[in-house]
C-alpha cells in the first residue's frame, strides 16, 4: 500500500507560484489530446485549428476579447468570494439578475444620456446582482445554510423567471413571437470598439474593474479584512474586524461582479435579453478564478485564455468534428490540474517505507 | 528479569527540531513508570512512535522480546500496548458501546455481533471497577468519564502496558485521586502503566520510576522512592529560569462590574449563565478556576463583548455598557487573549506584520483616512512590538503559523499590551508552552497588575491560579462562586468547588 | 374546482408518479449521505447523475441489456468517485473545488461522448427501458396495486437500496467505521483503521448510487438522454440529505416527500395553468430545497469531520 504523508511546505517559492498555472494548463491541454484522440482526430491538428479560431485573425481576436469580457467579470466574482472562502456558485444566476436589471431599466423606463446611462445601467446590474446574492449570505451567517447548495438552486429560480418573463409579460412585441427582451436604448447599448466586430465598451469596463478590484484587494482595508476573514473568520472576529459586514461587502462585490456580466452582454453583445444569453458564463467564471490563483490581475489573463478555448472549440467543430463540448472538457480538467498544482505549492510528498 | 518494554536509542526530528534524541528505557511488568518533562521536551512524540503514529528516525523498540513494527498502530495494539491519548479519540455521536468496539472486527466482517461485546464489556466493569452505561451516547458523558471509557477501551483490547498521556489535565483534584486509585488497581490485576505528565507532585505520588526529558534526551532517571522534588524540578527544567516575583496588589478603582448576569443561548450546547456577580479592581488579578465545559467560555466571551447577556448589566469603569460588540469593548480598553491561539489569536496563513495591525483598523496611522495601508508604518510597529516582547522571528513577513507556540503567545500578548488596555481576560494563557515561555507570560501579566490595571484568568492550572492570582473564584454549571483570597486558601477547597460542593 | 385539486390525492396514478419520480432522488441522496458521512462533501453529484444517465443509456443503445447497463452506470460513477477522492482524501484538496470540477468534468464528458457516437440527432433517438414488472397477487389490489406494486424492477432497486444501506451503516463494522470517519478520524486511526481508506470506498460507493439514480432517468422513468435532463436534482439531493440528517431512512422519507410535492405540482398545473405560469411550478422544488435546509439547520448535527481533510501523521 503506498504510504505517504504531505508536509506543509515553509517557504512557497515566488516562483513556483507563477509557473504553475502554466504548468496545470500544459498538462490539461496533454490529458484533453487524449479526448481529441477519441474523436479520431490529430490533436496537434486540432489545437492549431483551436489557435487560428481564437487567435488567427483580426475577427477571431475581437470574438476571443468580447467572450473574455464577461468571464472576467464573473471570474472576479469567484476570485472575490473565494478569497473570503465564501463558495458563491450563483453567478450565472446573478448574471440573469444583471440582465433582468438591464432589461427593466434600459429599455425605455429610464432616459439619460449616454455617458451617464451606461455607468447607470452597470450600477443597477451590479446591485441587482449583489442583492440577490445578499439573503444567501445572511442564510449562511445565521442559520448555517450551506452557499454552495444555496447560489446553485438560486441560479435555476432565476432562469425559470426569465423564461416566465420572456414568454410573458417583458416579450418583445417586435421580436416576431420569439421569446426576447426589447431591446435596449441606444444611449444604453455599450458601444463597438472595434469595427467590423462584436467587441463593444464592455470589455474595457472589464479591465477597469480587474484593476480596481486588485487595488482593493492588495491595499485597502476592506480587501485586508476581506482576506482576514476568508483565512480565518475567527481570529479576525477576535481582533475586532466585522465579519458580518465583511461578508456583506464580500456579497455585494462578487454578486455586483456577476451582475455587470449581465449588463455586458445585454447592453453589449446582444442589445437584448434571450433565454440563452450566458451559455454557462457563471460556471466558466470558477474555472478562470482557480487558474488565476484568485488573483485580480492574473483574472483578465485567465478570462482571455478560457474565452480563447471556447472561441477556439466553436470554430474547431465546424472545420473537424470533434464536439464544441471539448471547450468544456478541457476547462474542466483545468480546473482539476489547478487543484493539484495547489497542493504541490503547499504541501511536499514524503514517502514513507513500512517496516516489515 | 526481561522487561516488558525496552526502548533503545529511539531518534526523530522534524526538520531541524530534534524532538527525541537517542532515547533509551525499560518498563518492567507491574510497574508504573512516569514520563515526566516540561511541554516541548519530546514525551508525546516518543509515544507516538511506540504507538505507530510518527516513524522514527533510528532506534529499535522491542515489547516482549517481539520488535514493535513502527507506523503500524494495528500490530502495537494486538501485541498488547493501550494508550489513552490527551485528547480524546471518541467519536461523540456515537454510544459507549460502539465506541469500545470499533476496530474489533474486521471492515469485511458482517455483523458487529454487538452481545459477545456486551458481556465482555460488564465483565471488564466489574473487573476493574470502573461503573459506565454501554448504551450512553458520548456526547452526554462527563470529562473523567470519558477517560473511564477510553480506559475501557484499552482494556477491551486485552492491553498489558497502558501508556496515559497527561491524563490529569482535565480532571479536578478528586477525580484525580480516583484515576490514581484505578492505576493501583490495574497494576494489581497485573498490568503496567506508562505515565506521561508535566506535573510533578502527582507523579511523585502515583509512580514506581520516573524518567526526566528534556529538549529532546533524556537527562535523568530515578526510582520514586529515592527521588525528592527538588532534584527532579532542576533536571525538569534545567538552567536556572527566573520566575517573576508577585509584589503586594494595591487595587484602586473598581474596573469592571458584572451584576446578575445571565446568558442563554439557541444553542443546547453552550451552558446557561445563572446570576453571574464579579468585580474587578485595577492593579489586581482575579483568577477563575474550574473544570472545562463550565461555562468559562461563555463567560470570556461576555466580558470581551462577543456575547450579549440575557439578562444583568456590565459596567465597565463604572458605566453601563450598552453595545455588546468586541469592536465597543476594545475601544473601552479590554483585551482579550483567547484560550486557543490558533483557531481564535492569529491568522495563520498570514504573514506576522499582518497579524499585528488586525486590532489597528482605525488608527490613522496604519491605515489612512481613505483606507489605504501603510505599510512602512505597520512594518515599524510591527518590529517594534516583537522586539518589546522578545518574540523570535526570521523575518517580519513570514507567515505567521511559522512561529513556535511561546511566540505566537507572546505576540499575541504583546500585540494586546500596545494598545495600553485596563482590563485584560486571558484564557489558559500558559497552555502548551515551555517554562521558559511561561515565565515571560507571567512577567507580562504581572507587569499590567503593577501599571495598575485589572486582569481575569480564566484556567485549568491551579497551581498557576494560585500563584498569579490575588483572589480566586471557581466556575460550576455556570456559577461563579465568591472570590476567595489566594493566601487564605488551598487547592482542596477549590477542588470541592470545582466538583460543584458549596455552591 | 378546488375539490379538484384535492382529488389529486385520491388517484392512484398520483402516487405511482411520486414512486418513480423520488428514485433517482433516492439513489442520489443515498449516494451522498455515505459520502458526508464519512467527512467528504461530494459536489461532482450532479455531474455524476448527468453521466450515470448517459453512460447507462448508451450501453443499451449499443447493444448491452438493461442490466448490465445499470452495472456501467455504477462503475462509471465508481470511476469518477475514485478520482474525486484521490483529489479530497488523498491530497487534502478543498472539497468545494473538486466537487464542482468533477462536476464539470463528468457532464463535459458525457455530452463530448453523446455527441462523439451520435452526431446528428436532432430528436434524441430512444431505447427500449425497463418495463413494468407486476408483482403478482399484490399488483392487482384495487387502488394500492397500481400505486406501488406496478413498478419496473429498478424502481423497487431503488427502495432495496435503501435497505441495504441502512443495514450497511448500523450493523456492520465498515458502517461503523463509515460513522465514525466522519465524527472524529483520530479515533479510528488511533485504533490501527485506515481512515483515508474507509473514506475512499465511502466516497466511490455513494458515487456509484448517484450514477445509478441518473441512469434510472434515462433507462426506467424516460427513454432518451437529453442534454440538462438532471436539472438540478443533484443539489435537491444535497439539500435533502441535510434534511434526512445523514439517515438512509430519513432520505427515503425526504426524497418521497419531495416527489409527492413535485408530482403534485405537475398536476396541479394541468388545473391551473391558465392562471399560474407553469415556471412557478417547475421553480416550486428549488424553493422547497432551500425552506427544507433552513429548517433542518436549527436542530441537525454535522458529521463533526466533514470537509476536513484528515492527514496522517499531523502534530496535534
Amino acid at each position: 500500500m503506498i504510504n505517504f504523508r504531505l508536509e506543509e511546505r515553509e517557504n512557497k517559492s515566488l516562483r513556483r507560484q507563477i509557473i504553475s498555472p502554466f504548468l496545470a494548463v500544459f498538462v490539461a491541454l496533454i490529458i484533453s489530446s487524449l479526448f481529441i484522440l477519441l474523436a479520431g482526430v490529430s490533436p496537434i491538428d486540432s489545437f492549431k485549428e483551436l489557435f487560428i479560431g481564437s487567435f488567427g485573425s483580426r475577427n477571431a481576436i475581437a470574438e476571443t476579447l468580447s467572450r473574455a469580457t464577461p468571464m472576467i467579470l464573473t471570474g472576479l466574482a469567484a476570485s472575490i468570494a473565494f478569497k473570503a472562502r465564501f463558495w458563491n456558485i450563483g453567478a450565472e444566476g446573478q448574471l440573469y439578475a444583471g440582465a433582468l436589471a438591464v432589461t427593466f431599466f434600459g429599455t425605455g423606463l429610464v432616459e439619460l444620456p449616454s455617458f451617464i446611462m451606461i455607468p447607470f445601467l452597470f450600477l443597477v446590474g451590479a446591485l441587482a446582482g449583489g442583492l440577490l446574492l445578499l439573503p444567501l449570505v445572511l442564510l449562511k451567517n445565521y442559520y448555517k445554510v450551506d452557499e454552495v447548495v444555496t447560489t446553485l438552486l438560486t441560479n435555476f429560480i432565476v432562469v425559470l423567471l426569465v423564461s416566465y418573463l420572456l414568454e410573458g409579460p417583458w416579450k418583445d412585441p417586435m421580436s416576431l413571437g420569439w421569446p426576447q427582451g426589447a431591446s435596449v436604448i441606444d444611449q444604453g447599448v455599450l458601444p463597438q470598439i472595434l469595427s467590423r466586430t462584436r467587441l463593444h465598451l464592455g470589455f474595457i469596463f472589464s479591465i477597469f474593474f480587474a484593476i480596481l478590484i486588485w487595488i482593493i484587494i492588495s491595499k485597502h482595508l476592506i480587501g485586508y479584512q476581506i482576506k482576514a476573514v476568508g483565512f480565518n473568520p475567527s481570529a479576525a472576529n477576535h481582533s475586532g474586524v466585522p465579519v458580518l459586514k465583511t461578508i456583506f461587502i464580500v456579497a455585494l462585490l462578487s454578486g455586483g461582479m456577476a451582475g455587470m456580466a449581465g449588463v455586458t452582454e445585454t447592453a453589449g453583445l446582444k442589445g437584448y435579453l434571450t433565454l440563452d444569453l450566458s451559455p454557462g458564463f457563471g460556471y466558466a467564471g470558477i474555472a478562470v478564478a482557480m487558474l488565476a490563483a484568485l488573483h485580480p490581475l492574473g483574472v483578465i489573463a485567465s478570462g482571455i485564455f478560457l474565452a480563447s478555448i471556447y472561441v477556439g472549440a466553436d470554430a474547431m467543430s465546424r472545420s473537424m468534428n470533434v464536439p464544441t463540448y471539448l471547450a468544456d472538457v478541457i476547462v474542466a480538467i483545468t480546473v482539476l490540474c489547478v487543484l493539484v498544482s495547489l497542493i504541490i505549492n503547499q504541501y511536499k510528498f514524503r514517502f514513507l517505507e513500512q517496516n516489515k | 528479569m526481561n522487561p516488558l518494554l525496552k526502548v533503545q536509542s529511539i531518534s526523530k526530528s522534524f526538520g531541524d527540531l530534534a524532538a527525541n534524541s537517542e532515547i533509551s528505557f525499560e518498563v518492567n511488568k507491574g510497574e508504573v513508570l512516569a514520563i515526566l518533562g516540561e511541554n516541548g521536551a519530546g514525551k508525546t512524540t516518543l509515544m507516538n512512535i511506540l504507538f505507530g503514529h510518527y516513524m522514527p528516525d533510528n532506534g529499535q523498540i522491542y515489547f516482549k522480546n517481539n520488535p514493535i513494527k513502527f507506523g503500524n498502530t494495528r500490530h502495537t495494539i494486538s501485541l498488547g500496548v493501550g494508550m489513552v491519548h490527551q485528547h480524546f479519540t471518541l467519536a461523540d455521536n456515537l454510544s459507549v458501546l460502539e465506541n469500545i468496539i470499533i476496530g474489533q472486527k474486521s471492515l469485511f466482517s458482517f455483523s458487529l455481533s454487538k452481545k459477545t461485546a456486551l458481556d465482555k464489556l460488564n465483565s471488564l466493569i466489574e473487573k476493574f471497577s470502573l461503573p459506565i452505561d454501554p448504551d450512553a451516547m458520548v456526547s452526554d458523558l462527563s470529562v473523567s468519564q470519558k477517560q473511564r471509557l477510553e480506559i475501557l477501551k484499552t482494556l477491551y483490547k486485552d492491553c498489558e502496558l497502558l501508556i496515559l498521556d497527561e491524563p490529569t489535565a482535565a480532571l479536578t483534584p478528586q477525580e484525580t485521586e480516583g484515576l490514581f486509585k484505578t492505576i493501583k488497581n490495574m497494576v494489581n490485576q497485573g498490568l503496567s502503566v506508562i505515565l506521561i505528565s508535566h506535573k510533578l507532585n502527582e507523579v511523585l505520588s502515583v509512580s514506581d520510576r520516573i524518567i526526566v526529558l528534556r529538549n529532546g534526551k533524556k537527562v535523568g532517571e530515578k526510582k520514586t522512592a529515592n527521588a525528592d522534588y527538588k532534584s527532579i524540578a532542576s533536571m525538569i527544567v534545567g538552567k536556572e529560569i527566573s520566575y517573576p516575583k508577585k509584589i503586594k496588589s494595591k487595587p484602586n478603582r473598581e474596573v469592571l462590574r458584572l451584576e446578575m448576569v445571565s446568558y442563554k443561548s439557541d444553542h443546547d450546547l453552550d451552558v446557561k449563565i445563572n446570576n453571574l456577580n464579579l468585580k474587578l479592581y485595577g492593579g489586581e488579578i482575579i483568577g477563575i478556576a474550574g473544570v472545562a465545559g463550565n461555562g468559562q467560555q461563555s463567560l470570556a466571551k461576555l466580558l470581551t463583548g462577543h456575547l450579549k447577556p440575557t439578562e444583568g448589566k456590565i459596567f465597565i469603569n463604572q458605566n453601563e455598557v450598552i453595545d455588546s460588540s468586541p469592536k465597543n469593548f476594545m475601544n473601552q480598553k479590554v483585551a482579550y487573549i483567547p484560550e486557543d491561539r490558533n483557531k481564535d489569536g492569529l491568522v495563520g496563513d498570514m504573514s506576522i506584520w499582518e497579524n499585528i495591525i488586525m486590532t489597528e483598523t482605525d488608527s490613522i496611522k496604519i491605515f489612512n483616512q481613505l483606507g489605504f495601508i501603510n505599510s512602512k508604518n505597520s512594518h515599524d510597529q510591527a518590529l517594534s512590538i516583537c522586539k518589546t516582547n522578545d518574540v523570535r522571528l526570521q523575518k517580519i513577513d513570514q507567515p505567521a503559523r511559522l512561529l513556535s507556540g511561546g511566540n505566537v503567545q507572546k505576540l499575541l500578548i504583546g500585540k494586546w499590551l500596545y494598545r495600553k488596555p485596563q482590563i485584560i481576560i486571558a484564557c489558559q494563557p500558559t497552555r502548551g508552552l515551555d517554562e521558559g515561555a511561561i515565565a515571560a507570560v507571567h512577567r507580562m501579566i504581572l507587569d499590567a497588575r503593577k501599571d495598575g490595571n485589572g486582569v481575569i484568568i480564566i484556567g485549568e492550572d491551579l497551581d498557576e491560579l494560585l500563584s498569579l492570582s490575588d483572589k480566586i473564584c471557581v466556575m460550576y454549571n455556570g456559577h461563579l462562586s465568591k472570590p476567595l483570597d489566594t493566601l487564605k486558601t488551598d487547592k482542596l477547597t477549590i477542588g470541592m468547588l470545582m466538583s460543584g460542593k458549596g455552591f | 374546482m378546488i375539490l379538484e385539486f384535492f382529488e389529486i390525492f385520491f388517484t392512484a396514478g398520483f402516487w405511482a408518479a411520486t414512486i418513480r419520480i423520488a428514485c433517482p432522488l433516492i439513489f442520489a441522496t443515498l449516494g451522498e449521505v455515505i459520502c458526508e458521512r464519512s467527512g467528504v462533501l461530494n459536489l461532482g453529484i450532479e455531474g455524476i447523475m448527468s453521466l450515470g444517465a448517459m453512460v447507462g443509456w448508451m450501453s443499451v443503445y449499443l447493444g448491452a441489456d438493461l442490466y448490465s447497463g445499470i452495472l456501467i452506470a455504477a462503475l462509471t460513477g465508481a470511476l469518477f468517485g475514485l478520482l474525486h477522492a484521490i483529489f479530497t482524501v488523498y491530497l487534502g484538496a478543498s472539497q468545494h473545488v473538486t466537487g464542482i470540477g468533477i462536476t464539470m468534468f463528468a457532464s463535459s464528458v458525457g455530452f463530448f461522448s453523446f455527441k462523439l457516437i451520435l452526431p446528428s440527432s436532432t430528436t434524441p433517438p430512444k431505447i427500449i427501458p425497463f418495463e413494468k414488472l407486476e408483482i403478482p397477487f399484490l399488483s392487482e389490489i384495487p387502488f394500492l396495486g397500481e400505486a406501488l406494486f406496478q413498478h419496473t424492477p429498478f424502481t423497487y432497486l431503488a427502495f432495496f437500496s435503501v435497505i441495504i444501506i441502512f443495514w450497511l451503516l448500523n450493523s456492520t463494522p465498515f458502517g461503523l467505521s463509515i460513522k465514525m470517519a466522519g465524527e472524529n478520524p483520530m479515533a479510528l486511526e488511533a485504533q490501527g483503521i485506515d481512515v483515508l481508506l474507509v473514506r475512499t470506498v465511502s466516497v466511490i460507493l455513494g458515487s456509484s448510487l448517484m450514477a445509478i439514480g441518473g441512469a434510472y432517468l434515462t433507462m426506467s422513468a424516460f427513454d432518451a438522454f437529453y442534454f440538462g435532463m438532471i436539472n438540478g436534482r443533484g443539489w435537491i439531493a444535497i439539500a435533502l440529505v441535510i434534511f434526512a440528517a445523514w439517515k438512509p431512512e430519513r432520505a427515503l422519507l425526504g426524497a418521497l416527500l419531495f416527489a409527492g410535492l413535485d408530482a403534485y405540482q405537475v398536476r396541479a398545473q394541468q388545473l391551473a395553468g391558465a392562471f399560474i405560469p407553469y415556471q412557478f411550478f417547475l421553480m416550486l422544488p428549488f424553493f422547497l430545497s432551500i425552506v427544507a435546509m433552513i429548517i433542518a439547520s436549527k436542530r441537525t448535527r454535522y458529521p463533526k469531520a466533514l470537509l476536513i481533510p484528515f492527514r496522517r501523521g499531523e502534530r496535534h
